[in-house]
């Protein structure tokens, strides 16, 4: 059960159209630098990222220690005013920012290069090893997340390392699917066909002829995946199931209710995380989709436009000669 | 394992080929115990290519000519049968028994807008085969083998190409770099399954004769079509297929001009001819060609022979030799 | 065969908007008039603009196209008002065959139901009259009428074809445009469908005497079924004319060299390519577009675009080599 729809598989063709349109530039680049939407996106992951890095230079306060009021309003002082303990929102939400975003980036590349693996392996090599892993897919599929999530922090402990290689087991499923799909289409193209025949061992196929055409379908799906970790991150720790010694955007959200902030109406206390995690989110999905609409180019002509062809009047130039 | 030159032998012989694919079932179809059902794709098939000779295997689709190709090279197994390349016998050895062959055999697809990874210059592309099998050392050498094959193949001059990438270039010139790829490890067999049927007419006569050329220089060509015209021209043998058999075999006029199987006698009457005078009465058969999960009994061909007798329901003819040397074809009433 | 012209196609031009500004000339001034019955073959290899031209007389191009020129079916312009005076005439006046129709059925409707489906979309008939038109026009192509209840995965690619055409003479068109129709068929399957196409084009006794236009790039299908022939270069008609005149007397270098370049079953002649490619058409060009490639050009075709010339009745060409035995000029 995922909560963002994972990538459609893409087509032959549209692929190669897409790649073959990058050329040198780069395939990345050309779906990214052209777009306002991705721009859009990275900046403001960018933004996030730098935030998280230099948390510890441009938090004013040390969140941890107690600075103002309970639930005092923003004011000069306290920007986004204060929590439940006293300490400034503001200082929390940067230092949160690196948990967050942090178990979200590990995350998803835990996801992505277990579902990697497991897509390649499983599309290139088919028969019983495909078998075999895509059954194991198909059982992760069918658990729970939520659930999944409750019974292994109760039983593996509470915190960080836990939290993102479940988040990672759980989400791992959708990467293989999609990369499996797509390297079995690769398998069959005429080019492998054509390198197998003059004699190109499978290591050959895999790294210079499949993986390349597989990797940035991985990578529009890791930007996306980032968008699930975090969101993932978050929910868990809301549940009460995070670790107990980190700040996080989720534990600021669970301390927010936890700690009676709208009886209090302290909205800064819950507004500011909740639309951190969403804007990110947002991020995410806005450069996912650019790198998705260029793997598809076809996605951007309106066939089904309703506005047909012009006519044009003939005038003296164009008249039969 | 050596490919010793054995001066007699054919450079490829194959004898009775038979190869075969099962269908594969559904589970419901296994609990009912449907019976397994085969695709009989090649039945006994039997034709030479000698170096400096082009051998057209013509026929309609489902007549086997792409997978005897196929099992020629190696990329599927036979069930049956020989393959033999210059004396040795390849049909039954391993993948790594055969990688110092996969050198000396070599294979151009149909479709030059597949052919080649968009990811890859021409000069990845046309490199790729000495990288897979280790040879000429330095990196200046691998060039000098590049650009020497590129000449080889019409891509001249080297240099207005060879950091292209296959989008770049049109579809006559995506099959030259897929031909200069196959002769850049100068191989003794080129196998060509429909080289030009997907690009424009100007541009085939010059793909053709660029194969024609390589026959010239010692090579055998084997070709894969279902032009009957293009074989006509520039094959020296053509092999006529249909359902897993050869029906037909000689020298390529020969065969066009005094076609002797009811079924080569069909299919030259209603290939469309240049001339606007020169429309033949076709002779139009009958339905399609069958699935070859059920090939009719007897003679193979009976059920859209207009000639068929009693007989050829019951019997299976072989391959016989006609008055013309080095004509045969295999049918009842000859 | 009456004499009544059916279709004429008057100075057609098509131009595409390109993404990066500017626009593309796909068709430059095609012209041409078809009796009933006849059967005119539109040759030409990829990007001479055949298909842009028969898109263009259904009113089938994309928003990105501006058109001009008349097409004028039985005395009416039905471009006159761009798609507006088009559609009313699609598929029950003049209809199309798509390159490759026959991998185009929606697979799970049956094929009864498909070729019902324009006649009930353009108002010809429906339920149970559609039904009977449904048998009868399966049986004029060749197929079982009690086939009509079947899914198209049970039909092999001939017979999806002959579906094909049944769809497109669904509402009884008096002309039928057909691109590529054989071009993925094995030769045995190909010469059905021809037979069929001719067929349908001569007067069965029905109200058929079809009018056809056969869209190919393979020069002996066009000698082999059709009348006239009209070849394309460049998105100009270069050439046009009856067909045994066409092969026999070319009076355009590129169709000359087009069929040179054609091996023949039984012919002998070497079979020569064409160097070079064809122009591009997204800027003016001067002169004659097939310069560049041509065995026969002189001084004046580099600067002067050549105008279609009438060499004989009936048969045009745009080469500056007619010019000193043309005395009339085709207007």
């Amino acid at each position: 059960m995922s909560l963002i729809e994972p990538l459609q598989v893409v087509d032959d063709e549209a692929l190669a159209e897409g790649i073959a349109r990058s050329g040198r530039r780069g395939f990345l680049r050309t779906a990214i630098a052209g777009n306002p939407q991705a721009m859009i996106g990275l900046g403001l992951l960018v933004f996030f990222v730098l935030v998280a890095v230099f948390a510890p230079f441009l938090e004013p306060y040390d969140p941890t220690v107690k600075t103002g009021a309970v639930y005092e309003a923003p004011s000069s002082a306290h920007w986004l005013g204060t929590d439940d303990g006293g300490g400034d929102m503001l200082s929390l939400l940067i230092a949160g920012s690196r948990v967050s975003l942090g178990v979200g980036f590990l995350a998803a590349l835990v996801a992505i290069v277990i579902g990697g693996i497991v897509g390649v392996l499983s599309g290139f090599y088919g028969g019983a090893t495909d078998t075999v892993l895509m059954r194991i897919t198909d059982y992760m599929l069918v658990i729970p997340d939520i659930p999944l999530m409750i019974i292994a922090a109760a039983l593996f402990g509470r915190n960080l390392t836990n939290i993102i290689v479940i988040i990672g087991i759980i989400y791992w499923t959708s990467t293989a699917r999609l990369i499996r799909a797509q390297v079995k289409s690769v398998r069959e193209r005429v080019y492998v066909k054509r390198a197998r025949a003059l004699g190109a061992g499978n290591r050959r196929l895999v790294f210079k002829h499949v993986l390349p055409q597989v990797v940035p379908l991985l990578i529009a799906n890791t930007v996306l995946m980032i968008a699930l970790a975090i969101f993932a991150e978050t929910f868990i720790t809301f549940l009460g199931l995070g670790d107990p010694s980190t700040i996080s955007w989720g534990r600021l959200i669970e301390n927010a209710f936890t700690g009676e902030a709208t009886v209090n109406n302290a909205w800064w206390a819950i507004v500011p995380p909740g639309l951190c995690v969403t804007v990110v989110i947002l991020a995410c999905t806005m450069i996912g989709q650019s790198v998705e609409d260029s793997l598809n180019p076809r996605l951007a002509v309106g066939h089904l436009s309703v506005r047909r062809f012009r006519l044009r009047p003939l005038d003296g130039k164009r008249s039969a000669e | 394992m050596s490919t010793t030159d054995d001066s007699g032998a054919p450079l490829l012989e194959v004898e009775g080929l038979v190869t075969r694919y099962p269908i594969s079932r559904g589970l419901f179809d296994r609990i009912r115990r449907q019976p397994q059902l085969t695709v009989h794709a090649v039945e006994g098939v039997s034709f030479t290519v000698e170096a400096g000779e082009m051998v057209a295997l013509v026929g309609e689709s489902g007549c086997g000519k792409t997978t005897t190709a196929q099992t020629v090279i190696r990329m599927v197994d036979n069930d049956a049968g020989s393959i033999r390349f210059r004396g040795t016998e390849i049909g039954g050895l391993g993948a790594r028994e055969l990688r110092p062959l996969r050198r000396e055999i070599q294979i151009i697809y149909q479709d030059p807008y597949e052919s080649l990874d968009p990811r890859f210059t021409v000069r990845d592309t046309i490199e790729e085969p000495i990288r897979v099998h280790d040879l000429a050392g330095s990196k200046d050498a691998r060039e000098a083998k590049v650009r020497e094959a590129m000449v080889r193949a019409g891509l001249t001059p080297p240099d207005l190409f060879i950091d292209r990438y296959p989008h770049e270039l049109s579809g006559g010139q995506r099959q030259r770099v897929a031909i200069a790829a196959a002769l850049v490890l100068e191989p003794k067999l080129l196998i060509a399954d429909e080289p030009v049927s997907m690009l424009d007419v100007s541009v085939r006569a010059g793909i053709l004769a660029l194969l024609d050329g390589l026959r010239h220089d010692g090579m055998g060509v084997l070709m894969i079509t279902h032009d009957l015209s293009t074989a006509a021209h520039f094959a020296d043998r053509i092999a006529v297929m249909y359902l897993g058999r050869i029906v037909e075999e000689g020298r390529a006029k020969q065969v066009v001009r005094n076609p002797q199987h009811p079924y080569t006698k069909a299919l030259i009457s209603v290939v469309p001819r240049r001339d606007p005078h020169e429309r033949t009465v076709p002779q139009i058969l009958k339905g399609e060609t069958p699935n070859p999960v059920r090939v009719p009994p007897g003679c193979r061909f009976h059920p859209r022979c207009p000639v068929a007798e009693d007989r050829c329901q019951e019997i299976d003819p072989e391959l016989r030799d006609l008055a013309d040397p080095g004509h045969r074809a295999a049918c009842l009433l000859l | 065969m009456s004499s009544e012209t059916v279709i004429e196609v008057e100075d057609l031009h098509v131009w595409f908007d390109l993404p990066g500004g500017g626009e593309l000339h796909a068709v430059q001034g095609v012209s041409f008039a078809l009796h009933k019955g006849e059967r005119m073959g539109l040759v030409g290899e990829s990007g001479c603009g055949k298909t842009t031209t028969i898109l263009a007389m259904m009113g089938l191009l994309p928003a990105t196209a501006s058109v001009s020129g008349k097409v004028i079916l039985r005395g009416e312009d039905i471009l006159a008002s761009g798609d507006e005076s088009v559609s009313p005439h699609r598929w029950k006046d003049i209809s199309m065959v798509f390159q490759g129709a026959m991998n185009a059925f929606n697979p799970v409707k049956t094929i009864g139901d498909q070729i019902a489906e324009p006649m009930e979309l353009h108002g010809v008939a429906r339920g149970k009259e559609a039904k009977a038109r449904v048998g009868e026009l399966l049986e004029l192509v060749g197929i079982a009428a009690e086939r009509a209840d079947r899914y198209p995965h049970e039909f092999s690619g001939g017979m999806r074809q002959r579906a094909a055409i049944a769809m497109a003479l669904a509402c009884s068109p008096s002309v039928l445009l057909a691109d590529e129709p054989t071009t993925a068929l094995d030769v045995m399957v190909q010469a059905q469908i021809l037979e069929l196409l001719v067929g349908l084009s001569q007067t069965l006794g029905k109200e058929l005497g079809l009018t056809v236009i056969l869209v190919t790039h393979d020069l002996p299908v066009v000698a082999q079924v059709c009348g006239q022939a009209a070849v394309m270069y460049a998105g100009e008609i270069v050439e046009r004319g009856a067909m045994s005149t066409i092969f026999h007397d070319p009076r355009h270098p590129y169709t000359r060299m087009l069929f040179a370049a054609t091996p023949d079953l039984l012919g002998d002649d070497e079979v020569l390519s064409i160097p070079g490619a064809p122009p591009r058409l997204d800027r003016e060009i001067a002169g004659c577009p097939f310069r560049p490639r041509c065995d026969s050009a002189f001084a004046t075709c580099a600067t002067v675009h050549p105008r279609r010339l009438e060499t004989a009745p009936g048969h045009e060409a745009r080469c500056h080599l007619n010019d000193s035995i043309v005395t009339k000029a085709a207007s």
